[in-house]
C-alpha cells in the first residue's frame, strides 16, 4: 500500500484536489469549476480522484485551503485548515527553493507574496477591486465570445499596442468597447485587457514592493500567457510558471498535511465514502439581537455536524456530533 | 428634553452615566448592529465613510426611541468627521425629524460658546456641578479604557480559555444596567478584583501587534470585525493606538499644552509627515514607529474606505515597513458584513509573522535593502 496525502482548494471560481505520495511527488491533479456549489463540488472532485488513484493508495492525511476551506474542512475530515496565502508559500518554495516573489491570480482574489531566504516575509492581497483578477478577464472574454482558454494565444498574436483603462472593470469594460468601435482588432484588445489587468495588479499590490527574481507565476490565470508575457514586459524581468500554477494552493496544503499528521502520527480524513453522504446546509436568521446574523447549519446524512455565522457564538459554540465515518 | 448621541466602542457607559449623575433625560440608542447600518446607509451620501453611516443609523434609531436632542463632540474639522454634525442636521431635517443638534466644540477657540453649548445640554448653569460630573464620568471612562487594554493584553495567556470574556461581558452587562458614576465604579472594582485572579501562564508563542490608523474603526468594534478578539484567538497580544479617554484629553484639555505622548508621536512621524495631513493620518505614521521601536512584531492599519488622511498615510506606510522592518498590513473597511476574506488575511498575516519570529528568533535582524 501506497502512502498518499491529498490537498483540496475549494477556490470561488475553481476546487482543485491533487494527490501527492511520500515523497512528495504529485500524482493526480484534478481542476473544476465550482460553480457556486462547494460541497457537490468537492464530493464529485472525491469521487473521481477516487476513479482515477489505483485502489493500492492508502490516503495518510488531507488539506483544505481557498475561500471554502471551513466547509470543505469540516466535510472531508482535514488534518489542516490553512489560507490560500500560506498554501501558496509553501507549495511555491517546494518547487522554487530560492524563489523571491509569487505573482499569484485567482478567480476572485489576488496576491502577491514575498519571500526571502526561504521564509514568508510580506504579501498584499486586492481589497475591495475584483479589476485585477481573474473574473475579470472571464467577464470581458464573455462579453466578446471567446473561450477563456484560448484568450492567452489570441494575445500572443497582437501586433499593436491598444491602451484600456485598468483602474476599474467597469471603466474597462465601457473603454474596451470604446475601442472595438474604434475598428481595432480583437487580438489587439485581448492583448490591451492583459496588459491592463497587469498594470492594476503591480499598481494595486505591488506598490512599494520590491520584485525581485525568481518570480514565479501562479493561480488559474497563470494559464493564460497572455498575462505572463504581460508580466514579463512591464517588470522587465523572466516570469516562471510552474508545471502545476493553477493547482499550487492544493500543493501546499497537501505538503502541510503531510507535515500535521507525522506530528500528530493519525489523520482525520473521514475516506472517500464522504462522495456518498448526503450534505444538507439550512440557514436561519437568528432574532436573538438586532445583529440578525445568518446561521449556518450543517448536516451530514441528517446529522448536524457543524453550525456557523453567528458573531456572539450562541449557536456555533453548541457541541454538535461529529462522528467519523466508517 | 431626551438626549442621545453616537456609539462609539464602549464610551456610551460613562456619557450615559454622567447625564443620569446630573438627572438629565438619556437614551442610548441601542448597540451598533446590522439594522442600525441599513439604516445609515440608505440615508448617507452613497461615498461617505462608515463611520458616518452607522452614526446616522444611531440617530434615527434613538429618535425612533423618543430622542428629541442629539449631542456629539464637533473637532473644528480636522476630516470630514468635523462637517458630519452639519450634513447629518440635514438629512434629519428632509427625513421630517424635529430634533436639537448641539455640537459641543469651541468654535474658533470661543471657549464661552463651548459652555453655553454645555450648560445647555446639562441643563445648568452650576459651573461647579458641571466640573465634578465631568470629572466622574472621565474617571469611568479611563477606567473602562484601561480593562479594555488588558483584555486585549491577556486574553491570549489566559490558562482556562473564556475567563476573561466572562468577567469582561459581566461587567459590560452590569454597567449597560446602572444609573450613575457611583454605582458604576462599584461594579468596575468588583470586575477589576476578578482581573486579578484570572490564571494566566507564560507563553513565548504570543506575538505582539498594534493596531494604527483610523480613530473610529479602530475603537468601535463592530465596524472593525471584532479585530483585537480575533487576533487574541490567534494567539496575538494587541494594542490599539488610539482610545476614547486619550482622544477626549488630546482634543478638550491637552490641545494647546502637548501631551508628551503625542509630542513623541509627532517627532516620531517628522521625517515622513512634517505637516497634519488631516484627521490622524500623522499620528498613524508616528504610532507605526513607535510601535516598531518597542519591538512589536507587526502592525495592523485599518481605515474605512475613502478616508483621505488614512490614504496619506498608508501610501508611507510601506517606506516605515522598510526603514523599521516591520510588516504592516492595511484592512480598508467598509459596509461588507461577510468576514471570510478578512480572517484570511488576517490569519496569513499571523502565520508570516510567526515565520519570521521563528526564522529570526535567535540571530539579529538581516537587512535585505
Amino acid at each position: 500500500m501506497k502512502k498518499c496525502y491529498l490537498g483540496v482548494d475549494i477556490g470561488s471560481v475553481s476546487t482543485n484536489v491533487i494527490v501527492m505520495d511520500e515523497d512528495e511527488k504529485i500524482i493526480d491533479t484534478l481542476y473544476i469549476r465550482t460553480q457556486g456549489k462547494p460541497i457537490e463540488t468537492i464530493q464529485k472532485g472525491l469521487y473521481k480522484i477516487k476513479e482515477r488513484i489505483n485502489n493500492e493508495i492508502k490516503i495518510a492525511g488531507i488539506g483544505t485551503t481557498g475561500s471554502g476551506r471551513q466547509l470543505g474542512g469540516i466535510m472531508v475530515g482535514a488534518d489542516v485548515i490553512k489560507n490560500e496565502i500560506t498554501a501558496h508559500g509553501v507549495a511555491a518554495l517546494h518547487f522554487v527553493p530560492n524563489v523571491q516573489t509569487i505573482l499569484e491570480i485567482g478567480g476572485q482574489d489576488s496576491k502577491i507574496i514575498l519571500l526571502r531566504n526561504g521564509i514568508l516575509y510580506d504579501f498584499a492581497m486586492n481589497t475591495v477591486c475584483a479589476a485585477g483578477t481573474g473574473s475579470f478577464l472571464d467577464r470581458q472574454a464573455e462579453r466578446m465570445g471567446i473561450p477563456i482558454e484560448e484568450f492567452g494565444d489570441l494575445a500572443l498574436k497582437s501586433e499593436a499596442t491598444v491602451r484600456i483603462a485598468g483602474r476599474c472593470a467597469v471603466f474597462a469594460e465601457s473603454d474596451m468597447i470604446h475601442k472595438q468601435q474604434m475598428g481595432h482588432n480583437q487580438e489587439d484588445i485581448i492583448n490591451g485587457l492583459c496588459e491592463a489587468l497587469v498594470r492594476n495588479y503591480l499598481n494595486n499590490l505591488g506598490k512599494g514592493k520590491e520584485i525581485k527574481s525568481p518570480i514565479i507565476f501562479q493561480g488559474g490565470v497563470a494559464a493564460n500567457v497572455g498575462i505572463k508575457k504581460a508580466f514579463e514586459k512591464i517588470l522587465g524581468q523572466e516570469v516562471i510558471v510552474p508545471p502545476y500554477a493553477s493547482v499550487m494552493g492544493a500543493i501546499g496544503v497537501a505538503l502541510l498535511a503531510k507535515e500535521e499528521v507525522r506530528k500528530s502520527g493519525r489523520t482525520n480524513f473521514k475516506g472517500f465514502e464522504v462522495a456518498n453522504s448526503s450534505y444538507q446546509v439550512k440557514s436561519f436568521e437568528c432574532d436573538h439581537c438586532p445583529n440578525m446574523c445568518e446561521v449556518v447549519e450543517f448536516f451530514r446524512d441528517k446529522n448536524m455536524v457543524a453550525r456557523w455565522g453567528d458573531k456572539c457564538g450562541r449557536w456555533s459554540n453548541v457541541e454538535v456530533k461529529n462522528t467519523k465515518l466508517a | 428634553m431626551k438626549i442621545t448621541f453616537p456609539h462609539m466602542g464602549n464610551t456610551y457607559l460613562p456619557v450615559k452615566a454622567m447625564f443620569d449623575d446630573l438627572g438629565v433625560d438619556v437614551i442610548t440608542p441601542p448597540i451598533n448592529s446590522k439594522k442600525t447600518l441599513e439604516i445609515g446607509t440608505k440615508y448617507a451620501p452613497e461615498q461617505i465613510c462608515l463611520p458616518m453611516k452607522i452614526n446616522l443609523g444611531n440617530y434615527i434609531q434613538s429618535i425612533e426611541k423618543g430622542a428629541d436632542t442629539i449631542v456629539v463632540t464637533g473637532s473644528c474639522g480636522p476630516c470630514r468627521y468635523g462637517y458630519f454634525m452639519e450634513v447629518e442636521r440635514e438629512i434629519l431635517k428632509d427625513l421630517g425629524y424635529e430634533v436639537e443638534i448641539i455640537s459641543l466644540e469651541a468654535p474658533d477657540g470661543d471657549i464661552k460658546e463651548f459652555y453655553n453649548r454645555v450648560s445647555q445640554m446639562l441643563e445648568t448653569k452650576n459651573i461647579f456641578k458641571i466640573v465634578k460630573t465631568f470629572k466622574n464620568a472621565f474617571g469611568i471612562l479611563k477606567k473602562i479604557d484601561e480593562i479594555e487594554e488588558k483584555v486585549l493584553k491577556y486574553r491570549p495567556y489566559e490558562k482556562n480559555k473564556g475567563e476573561i470574556d466572562k468577567i469582561y461581558n459581566h461587567l459590560i452587562d452590569q454597567l449597560r444596567k446602572s444609573t450613575g458614576s457611583k454605582e458604576m465604579l462599584q461594579y468596575i472594582k468588583e470586575a477589576e478584583k476578578n482581573f486579578m485572579n484570572v490564571a494566566l501562564e507564560k507563553r513565548q508563542d504570543v506575538l505582539k501587534v498594534g493596531i494604527i490608523g483610523e480613530i473610529y474603526t479602530i475603537i468601535e468594534d463592530f465596524s472593525n470585525i471584532d479585530i483585537g478578539k480575533k487576533l487574541n484567538n490567534l494567539g496575538v497580544e494587541v494594542h490599539k493606538s488610539h482610545s476614547t479617554s486619550g482622544w477626549v484629553l488630546e482634543h478638550l484639555f491637552y490641545e494647546s499644552i502637548g501631551r508628551s505622548r503625542e509630542k513623541d508621536i509627532r517627532k516620531a512621524a517628522a521625517p515622513y509627515v512634517k505637516t497634519m495631513v488631516g484627521g490622524h493620518g500623522r499620528e498613524t505614521v508616528g504610532n507605526a514607529i513607535l510601535y516598531a521601536k518597542e519591538g512589536y512584531d507587526g502592525l495592523i492599519h485599518i481605515m474605512p474606505f475613502t478616508c483621505m488622511p488614512e490614504i496619506v498615510a498608508m501610501s508611507i506606510l510601506p517606506k516605515i515597513q522598510n526603514d523599521y522592518h516591520i510588516p504592516i498590513l492595511t484592512l480598508i473597511i467598509d459596509e461588507m458584513t461577510g468576514e471570510a476574506g478578512y480572517i484570511t488575511r488576517l490569519e496569513a498575516y499571523i502565520d508570516l509573522l510567526r515565520n519570521r519570529r521563528d526564522k529570526f528568533q535567535n540571530e539579529k535582524m538581516l537587512s535585505w535593502s
